[in-house]
């Protein structure tokens, strides 16, 4: 059996509306375990959005357990023209994790940042670029970038190919995939397209009114 | 690689560039001007000379002298160097507080928000000459009075302002991601956030600029500013108006060398937003 990363159990969420405390999720429970993808699909308010706040610490109004056995999970953004901060270079934005960790020197940290950025194909010129120079799908890989430079091996992704042509799209779930394998990163893959979801995941959980409708693998 | 960012400087300058050069061109000449001034003017500005009490334009005095006989030119040097202290010092002041208090309300938001924006409104609601009559009153005139006066009374703005922008950043997916890797909070509040805020951060302060030169030349001519024999652009134009029909140059030269100033920075203001803002 392979190593757990993210184990949920009984999740419920809330969210505060003005004055109301709406219930959004209602006991979710599932466990994610090395290397493997799940995908999460559902309509919209179903409480995708939620699941992932939750997991990534941002929601704090929830009862039940999220237990994660690796570095702080990150998240690969819908819109790659919002994700990266406009006024620092690539590489700025990737060696801040490890500015943050402390301990590298400047030249270790841009080192380790070309590493990174070869990592997801894209060329070494792009660390002195801002990301406005970049197309969507090259912000797509610095995002990702950005994450694994955290050492993390759970990504959550919400809708992260939607903004990006179809071209595109396959060459990032190639990355996507490629990490997978090679660095073993899981992923929580937020997407209506199912698709997509059965390119990259081997399970995939239905969300409907903030409860899990099926837990399936495809 | 050096010619490709010329070429971009180029179109963008023939796009917008306009106020954004023209602004600093004049900014500079007028910013120099007073620079000059604290180290040389061609007069003493304070020497009154009774046998030239209000002579117009002429070689030895260009802008004339005034009803004490003391050279406008030098004095217009020296007083336009008090009046951009004053300046400079109010919207330290007031951007500095402001953007403190903008920038916490504005990302954490809740009670602290609340409280810090009702102080704000109580002191928005405040007239600033008000205020400052207040403070010349318990602690004297003087130009650091005035600086301090109107830097408090600018606050309000600023602090509005900063807010606004940080409240629009916070949600940014951008900073979502800074948090997830574990960025401290002063230091999203400053690194990450405030570079993005720059353009309109920038254009509000020389908006604030020129509010201040303009509310230090009404003090001044109050009364309650710099004080005579010292001399500002406010406490010049105050002075001249009695004698506006005798010696006009008292006023006119002390008027236009505010209104480039003005206009200089306001272009600057406005040429840095066209400029820098665009790109967000």
């Amino acid at each position: 059996m392979a190593e757990k990363i993210l184990e949920v159990k009984h999740l419920n969420a809330f969210y505060r509306e003005g004055r109301q405390r709406k219930q959004v999720l209602e006991d979710v429970s599932f466990t994610l375990h090395e290397g493997e993808a799940v995908g999460l699909a559902g309509q919209s308010g179903s409480g995708k959005t939620t699941l992932c706040k939750c997991v990534l610490g941002l929601l704090k109004d929830y009862e039940g357990e999220i237990v994660h056995y690796t570095k702080r999970p990150q998240m690969i953004f819908q819109d790659p023209f919002r994700s990266l901060n406009p006024r620092k270079t690539i590489g700025w934005i990737l060696e801040e994790p490890l500015r943050i960790q402390g301990g590298y020197s400047k030249d270790e940290r841009r080192r380790k940042a070309e590493e990174m950025l070869k990592q997801v194909h894209l060329l070494p010129e792009i660390y002195a670029r801002y990301p406005r120079e970049l197309s969507g799908g090259q912000r797509q890989r610095a995002s990702i970038a950005l994450s694994l430079m955290t050492g993390t091996r759970l990504i959550l992704a919400d809708e992260p190919l939607s903004a990006l042509d179809v071209t595109v799209q396959a060459q990032i779930i190639e990355l996507l995939r490629e990490l997978q394998e090679k660095e073993k990163i899981c992923y929580l893959f937020v997407s209506h397209d199912l698709d997509v979801v059965s390119m990259l995941c081997s399970r995939v959980l239905f969300l409907k009114d903030g409860e899990v409708k099926e837990y399936a693998d495809i | 690689m050096k010619l490709k960012q010329l070429r971009i400087r180029k179109r963008k300058l023939g796009k917008t560039g306009y106020n954004f050069v023209f602004g600093l061109v004049l900014t500079a000449v007028m910013v120099g001007l007073i620079i000059l001034g604290f180290f040389w003017s061609p007069y003493d500005p304070e020497a009154m000379q009774g046998s030239l009490k209000l002579s117009g334009p002429a070689l030895a005095h260009v802008f004339g002298t005034d009803q004490f006989g003391r050279d406008v030119f030098s004095r217009i040097l020296v007083g336009a160097g008090n009046t951009l202290i004053v300046a400079l010092g109010t919207i330290v002041i007031g951007g500095g507080v402001g953007i403190l208090a903008g920038a916490v309300t504005g990302y954490f938001g809740g009670w602290l928000d609340e409280i810090l924006m009702r102080v704000n409104d109580a002191l928005a609601a405040f007239p600033s000459v008000l205020l400052a009559l207040v403070i010349i009153s318990v602690w004297g005139t003087g130009k650091y009075k005035v600086m301090l006066a109107l830097g408090i009374a600018f606050i309000p703005s600023f602090a509005r302002i900063v807010r606004g922008e940080f409240l629009r950043c916070r949600e940014e997916d951008y900073i979502v991601s800074a948090r997830l890797i574990g960025v401290s909070a002063p230091r999203i509040l400053f690194v990450h956030i405030l570079p993005n805020i720059m353009p309109a951060l920038l254009s509000a302060l020389a908006i604030g600029f020129n509010n201040a030169v303009v509310q230090e030349a009404g003090m001044s001519y109050l009364g309650i500013g710099v004080q005579p024999p010292d001399a500002s652009l406010g406490l010049m134009l105050s002075e001249s108006q009695t004698y506006l029909a005798s010696g006009p140059w008292c006023a006119i030269f002390p008027g236009i060398f505010l209104i480039l100033l003005i206009l200089g920075v306001n272009m600057l203001g406005e040429g840095i937003l066209d400029r820098f803002g665009g790109g967000r």
